[in-house]
């Protein structure tokens, strides 16, 4: 790995994303003792409670109050330190919003936040506790990396790229229980960098965290079909991989955005904007939270009752397929 | 130990110069918080005269003692203090809030040398303080922390979470002020919301409380070498102080909390500082 640490490849089938942040960060706080942990009494179901028990007096629970957590958290960096600070997604990007803007983006502190239950992946606690505003919010701050894995391997390989990345990075990962997409960590991850899953040249279809997998699984049953289908884990949103967009433009000229969050501000928000600014004509459908508060629901239900799994991404395919595109035989020359 | 008279003295001609220059860097600004900038200087003044550990020459000394104005409107108050320790340049408080200037009315850690944190937003500070005394105590550094709370502040409920967590982590290598000058912008705190009895609210979160005149040097001093010796919790100081202390016309009046003064008001607000010291 670029930091030079090693780590266990964890049994991803038995161990939620949040499970392998928690013992990623307590294998690499062993050595880099500048780390420590923070939370707001959610030590448990962040899983960063195991970094906690295994270094306790590196570990901060501040109680139920996350503007305290993350202005704490400025103040431990600005001592020096590389805090990790993990709390749900909403009150990380929400409660403590200015916190995170002003205390931590604003001076430019080595802070890493490691939000968890992003998304629609706590489905039945409700909009209360859903999350599907935090990319925007979190891509609006200055300084601030946005990193969404699409998996437990990916989160290890995220947490671990993230210690040497200078300043603030957000990593939003879900409540658990999502499947792996990738077999290993060993697979070039890199922040900014989007990953191909599935070559395809008909169309692109983007996505991140759990709908990367649902990505792969429909361009392999259209390519049943004769259609293929591009599909990238663009887990890093901020900074958007530009050169994989636009390549998606030039090869494909049919895109799809898929992710857990409302589609304004997030993933197909920085797609769309790269597109635009580049000045090329392209087919674009943003799948997402269609600016709604989501339904209550088992979380695999609301995936497909928001068209955000493998029917649903298909059946965007399909759609997308019927429009017409127009070429363009000096898209290298403009470019 | 407490301040000798000959400490007091020098003290006193800081408070002197640290007002008359807030008042000249208020023309310069075009305007400014003039009010809180006042009633908070001499805290500020016993601090960087006499307490703090730090090296001006290097501003990021690893062992400096910290300050975190978290009254962050303070700043046209507290800037010519560090210019006059020798951060920077007194010169260069004359660009105050110009366009592209490093000095805006809340100051940026980035752009000026001896500030330890960017303030601005109430509310904030007294965590990041928080976070600052737990860093020396991981580091087992002796490096000590104050922060300077603005009352009306206290209004804010992260304050609160801030003040609970101090004392939950014994924080004694922290000390914050208060400064009690009475009044927010919409009126007297204890109209618009009330803080008192906000002695007993600290006692109450774990904190060891005084309360003081906050332009009384030998009160100053002594309820800091108190906080010194206080183990095992942090120590608030509330500091009974004037808004817009020096200056007559400025004293008290809540329509001083904002404003700017031309070089005829300047002239004014100096000679009225003058006469507070027995300079006139």
């Amino acid at each position: 790995m670029s930091t030079g640490l090693t780590y266990h490849t964890y049994d991803t089938d038995h161990m939620t994303p949040a499970e392998i942040y928690g013992h990623v960060l307590a294998e690499l706080a062993e050595e880099r003792k500048e780390i420590v942990g923070l939370t707001a009494d959610l030590a448990k179901s962040t899983k960063i409670g195991k970094f906690g028990s295994k270094f306790p007096h590196r570990f901060f629970n501040v109680g139920i109050a996350e503007q305290n957590l993350f202005g704490m958290a400025a103040g431990l960096a600005l001592a020096g330190f590389i805090p990790f600070v993990s709390t749900f997604a909403v009150f990380a990007s929400l409660r403590a919003g200015e916190q995170v803007r002003t205390d931590i983006c604003y001076m430019n502190l080595n802070c890493k936040i490691i939000a968890t239950h992003s998304g629609i992946s706590f489905g039945q606690a409700g909009s209360t506790h859903h999350c599907t505003e935090d990319l925007a919010v979190m891509r609006s701050f200055p300084n601030m990396t946005v990193i969404a894995p699409a998996d437990g391997y990916e989160t290890a390989n995220a947490v671990i790229a993230c210690v040497d990345h200078p300043g603030p990075v957000y990593i939003r990962i879900g409540r658990g229980f999502e499947q792996t997409v990738y077999t290993g960590p060993d697979y070039g991850f890199q922040i900014g960098k989007a990953v191909t899953m599935h070559e395809g040249s008909d169309i692109t279809v983007m996505a991140i965290g759990p709908c990367v997998l649902h990505a792969v699984e429909a361009a392999k049953r259209l390519k049943e079909q004769g259609i293929s289908v591009r599909v990238l884990n663009m887990h890093t949103i901020k900074p958007i991989d530009k050169e994989a967009v636009l390549a998606a433009v030039n090869d494909t000229r049919r895109i799809i955005t898929v992710e857990p969050h409302n589609i304004y501000g997030g993933l197909g928000s920085a797609v769309a904007e790269t597109i635009v600014e580049a000045g090329k004509a392209c087919r674009l459908k943003r799948l997402g939270l269609q600016d709604e508060f989501a339904i209550v629901g088992y979380t695999d239900d609301l995936y497909s009752y928001y068209k955000l799994d493998d029917n649903g991404i298909m059946e965007a395919v399909a759609e997308m397929l019927e429009v017409e595109v127009e070429e363009d035989e000096d898209w290298e020359d403009e470019i | 130990m407490p301040l000798t008279e000959q400490d007091i003295a020098l003290l006193k001609e800081k408070a002197w110069l640290a007002r008359r220059n807030t008042i000249q860097t208020l023309m310069w600004a075009g305007g400014g918080h003039a009010g809180g900038a006042l009633s908070q200087i001499d805290i500020l003044v016993a601090l960087y005269y006499h307490y703090l550990k730090i090296d001006p020459k290097n501003p990021k000394w690893e062992d400096r003692d910290r300050v975190v104005l978290s009254k962050g409107h303070g700043g046209i108050g507290y800037a010519p203090i560090l210019a006059d320790v020798g951060y920077f340049d007194k010169e260069l408080l004359k660009e105050f809030n110009h366009t592209g200037s490093p000095f805006g009315m809340h100051l940026d850690m980035l752009k000026v040398p001896g500030v330890d944190a960017s303030t601005g937003s109430l509310g904030h500070g007294l965590s990041i303080a928080a976070g600052m005394a737990l860093g020396a105590r991981l580091k087992k550094k002796t490096w000590r922390v104050y922060c300077i709370l603005g009352d009306g502040e206290c209004h804010e409920g992260a304050v609160w979470e801030a003040a609970m967590s101090a004392a939950h982590y014994k924080l004694d290598n922290l000390t914050a002020f208060v400064d009690r000058n009475k009044h927010c912008i919409d009126g007297p705190t204890e109209t618009v919301m009330a803080l008192e009895p906000l002695k007993d609210k600290w006692i109450s979160f774990g904190w060891h409380a005084l309360v003081i005149d906050g332009h009384d040097f030998a009160q100053i001093g002594s309820a800091i070498d108190e906080a010194l010796e206080t183990k095992g919790r942090p120590t608030v100081i509330i500091a009974q102080t004037i808004k817009g202390k020096g200056v007559d016309f400025m004293e008290d009046d809540p329509a001083w909390h904002y404003g700017g003064i031309d070089s005829d008001k300047m002239e004014l607000a100096l000679k009225s500082i003058d006469r507070m010291y027995g300079k006139a």
